[in-house]
């Protein structure tokens, strides 16, 4: 490839290219910096900030696989219910006496089996994802409330070694005569993301993930197996949901046919936060991982500041809102 | 004069792409704009346009200085444009997309009276010669070579041919996916604009277009204009020399080796949707061209083959292998190797990186172990490959959407030789790539022939066919009417055999 000759050696910066890429980033330390300097005392201590992952570990999951399904520009609205419904099936079959291993496992399997309905109904039948999933939302929430008649199971079902690991961590010392730990929930966020960035970046399955969102059509007549790849991919993030349920439901030892209901929108807002950082405006792993610290940081912020939730919600929005504006401005030079 | 340009310059992540450009259009002429692929041709035309932002540039229109800040302040100042990559919306009517940013006739102001903005564009297509296009039909279900049509008919919208004033129009590469007939149409048309003294910008590859129809040229090279000068005062051979710094020949290389006599490819009573009965045989290190009008399923043919269309009837042989199951994925697998005919909706994926692009059909080759990514190994094939076909990029990984037209093109085709292919699907491999990078694109399927690789080849160019190729299949009406050798064979006679007229066909080989 013949490189161009360059007239001139010092290429003016490019501020547009900047904002486009680290505007969210910056945007994200703004925010840390604003709260640090509010509460200062008790914002920037290592303690809130382990707690910070641990409060955003679960959004993070659902975040995570949902990136896999945006790759290809499809989206799985059915994340939240899923987790419900996987809560549920773990709280029933405890009740049932069934060993912790084989419930956990159950769960994930509900999970690949809602993923499997959902890849079937948008890659084989061809519905677009946003009906498909749609349908399966209401269909997994009916599920959830129908096996457990619509009851909350917690107490003295989930055994002491669920809730006691889904609400501990690993040591790292003590500060101030306080022990802090990292949280367990946080490590398994941090191997998720480990392994959906490694999926989405490193492997050929990735990359082919990549093609179909950019072209489906060429990526077809290049030999992707168009179908089968999106229909792994809702797998994943089938499973990925049933993860988060597990982790939702471990952590409060309760599980309750709407509990993770609320998980789908901030799952998606994570990912569109991410891809404002991205060049060609693709969802990339690590950008989903700003956007779930940027809406944790800001919940645990406006709690401590003492915002009361709904005006939370609107500030949140709205920061969202500013965050895809500037990128999709600064994305319009010609 | 009606358009004056000077010093336009416009750069691109600090590397630019067009260096102080001077043009001047008469009145009253067709001007060439000429230049290898990546030049600037349709930089310094999308700037005219007002989609591109120069850096810096003064035009003036009828002697008054203009800034062209958005399309719709071009066409108010009289310039009206044929964009080299088609500018449709597949999911609207041939009509809405002839009129789009038009007034649609309405009713009271608010009701639009479809049945009379499907007349009206039934006389701009009609104005053009054009009849077999029906405007009621979605633009995504026509062929590549009507959008088009369609896309041409929509500059000429609104303006009365007959009475037109003086307007500037700008054609970057309009005949890339017509036939012949076609051309011959247009070129009509321009002539009439012309002597209605309107100023035609005209692009095209094709050296024969442009010693027919144009006046003046204009060369450019790395972004900057060289000369202009009339058509009359230079040669194409000078032209091609003024372009590239080459002094080109011999554009078809002649064959070193006669294909072998085994058979690679047999197809066998193929029936599709469109293509009504094909039985033929591709050699070992045989280049079989296939040729026909627009809509005779040449391209369907390519398809049924690749796995794309669904066979109702028929078999493929591979090597002696039938081919079942057959789709485009097991087609790459057992060494089928495609470029499709049109680049941007088929055959790349815009977003990604040039790289990307490159290596997406044998990714699990060169990954390790056929699951994890081999970034090195991906960069050098690559490299080694954006070399072979003369790829203008800063590097592997530039977006393919920042690429020019024929450097796209390379890269699709660039791709299917990654891995030698057995059999290697041509669909107008060679559509818009530049003179110079032509002649080594023929150079590369030469030599992968001679190395055994058996080639099916569908183009419209129809020297290209001839010089390339050893036999040729005639498709008419998704029938294989024919097979002619190409030794000896006239472009008159093959475009005879195209239109079935039985008057001009004189061979007997079949
Ligand atoms: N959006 C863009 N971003 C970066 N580089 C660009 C962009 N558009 C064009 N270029 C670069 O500008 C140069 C000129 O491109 P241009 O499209 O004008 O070439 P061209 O003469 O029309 O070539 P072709 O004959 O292939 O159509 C090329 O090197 C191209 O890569
Ligand atoms: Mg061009």
């Amino acid at each position: 490839m013949s490189a161009q000759k360059i007239a001139n050696p010092q290429p003016p910066f490019a501020w547009g290219r900047f904002l486009r890429t680290f505007g969210t980033l910056i945007g994200f330390f703004l925010i840390v910096l604003f709260f640090a300097s509010q509460r200062p005392a008790t914002f920037m201590s290592v303690r809130n900030l382990l707690n910070i992952t641990q409060q955003v570990s679960i959004l993070g999951v659902v975040a995570f696989v949902m990136t896999v399904v945006m790759v290809l520009n499809d989206f799985d609205l059915s994340v939240g219910t899923m987790a419900s419904l996987s809560g549920i099936v773990i709280g029933v079959l405890l009740q049932a006496e069934q060993p912790l291993v084989v419930v956990i496992i159950a769960a994930l399997v509900v999970g690949m089996l809602g993923g499997l309905l959902n890849g079937l109904l948008v890659a084989y039948i061809g519905i677009t994802p946003f009906v498909a999933t749609l349908a399966t939302l209401t269909i997994f929430g009916g599920l959830a409330f129908s096996v457990s008649g619509g009851r909350t199971i917690f107490g003295a079902v989930f055994p002491d070694a669920l809730t006691e690991f889904a609400n501990g961590g690993i040591p790292l010392g003590t500060i101030n005569e306080q022990l802090v730990r990292l949280p367990h929930l946080t490590i398994i966020a941090l191997v998720v993301l480990v392994l959906v960035w490694f999926v989405l970046e490193q492997t050929v399955f990735g990359r082919r993930l990549y093609t179909i969102g950019g072209s489906m059509e060429a990526a077809r007549l290049a030999g992707v197996r168009v179908r089968w790849l999106r229909l792994l991919a809702f797998v994943i993030t089938g499973v990925g949901a049933a993860l988060a349920g597990a982790m939702l439901t471990g952590q409060l030892a309760t599980a309750n046919p709407t509990l993770g209901d609320g998980l789908m929108l901030n799952a998606i807002a994570a990912v569109f936060l991410g891809m404002t950082m991205s060049q060609e405006g693709e969802p990339h792993v690590l950008g989903t991982l700003v956007g779930v610290l940027l809406i944790g940081v800001l919940a645990n912020g406006f709690t401590q500041l003492g915002v009361d939730t709904y005006i939370q919600r609107i500030l949140t929005g709205t920061i969202i809102i500013a965050s895809v504006t500037l990128s999709s401005i600064s994305r319009r030079n010609r | 004069m009606l358009l004056r340009i000077r010093r336009a310059s416009k750069t691109y992540s600090g590397i630019p792409a067009l260096i102080d450009a001077d043009l001047d259009l008469l009145g009253g002429e067709v001007h060439a704009l000429m230049g290898e692929n990546g030049a600037g041709k349709s930089t310094l035309i999308k700037i005219l346009a007002g989609i591109t932002a120069p850096d810096s540039a003064a035009i003036e229109i009828h002697g008054q200085t203009v800034t062209l800040s958005s399309p719709h302040s071009a066409h108010s100042h009289g310039l009206r444009f044929i964009h080299q990559e088609l500018q449709v919306v597949r999911h609207l009517s041939a009509s809405e997309n002839i009129f789009l940013g038009q007034a649609y006739p309405t009713r009271f102001g608010f009701q639009v009276r479809w049945k009379q903005l499907h007349q009206q564009a039934e006389q701009v297509l009609a104005r053009l010669g054009i009849e077999h296009i029906d405007p009621r039909r979605t633009m995504g279900h026509l062929s590549p070579g009507d959008q088009m049509l369609v896309n041409i008919a929509h500059a000429f919208v609104g303006d009365d041919l007959e009475h037109a004033r003086a307007l500037i129009y700008v054609m970057d590469e309009p005949t890339a996916a017509l036939s012949e007939a076609e051309t011959a149409q247009l070129f009509r048309v321009i002539g009439r604009l012309r002597e209605r003294g309107s100023a035609v910008l005209y692009v095209s590859h094709r050296m024969d277009e442009i010693f027919t129809i144009a006046d003046r040229v204009t060369v450019m090279r790395d972004g900057r204009v060289i000369d202009t000068l009339p058509i009359s005062t230079i040669t194409p051979p000078e032209l091609i020399e003024k372009m590239t710094g080459r002094d080109l020949q011999h554009i078809y290389p002649a064959r070193t080796e006669a294909p072998s006599d085994q058979v690679r490819l047999d197809a066998r009573g193929l029936f599709t949707a469109v293509v009504h009965g094909a039985t033929f045989t591709v050699r070992v290190g045989e280049v079989v061209g296939v040729a026909g009008l627009n809509g005779s399923g040449r391209t369907e043919l390519l398809r049924a083959v690749m796995g794309l269309d669904r066979l109702t009837a028929g078999e493929l042989w591979l090597d002696a292998k039938r081919l079942k199951g057959h789709s485009p994925s097991t087609a790459w697998l057992e060494g089928i190797a495609y470029v499709p005919e049109e680049r941007r909706s088929q055959g790349l994926v815009l977003s990604r990186s040039v790289g990307d692009n490159l290596t997406l059909p044998q990714l699990a080759s060169l990954s390790i172990g056929g699951w994890m990514l081999a970034h090195g190994r991906e960069r050098q094939t690559s490299q080694n490959m954006g070399a072979q076909v003369r790829l203008k990029a800063r590097s592997p990984a530039q977006t393919v959407r920042e690429l020019s037209g024929g450097n796209q093109q390379k890269v699709v085709f660039g791709r299917a030789l990654v891995q030698p292919p057995r059999l290697l699907l041509l669909d107008e491999p060679t559509r818009g790539v530049d003179v110079g990078a032509k002649v080594d694109l023929y150079q590369l399927i030469r030599e992968i022939s001679g190395h055994g690789t058996g080639i099916l080849l569908v183009s419209s160019d129809l020297p290209e066919l001839i010089g390339m190729t050893d036999r040729i299949l005639i498709m008419r009406g998704g029938q294989l009417a024919e097979t002619v050798s190409s030794e000896g064979l006239t472009s008159e006679r093959l475009l005879a055999l195209c239109y079935g007229n039985m008057d001009h066909v004189g061979s007997k080989d079949r």
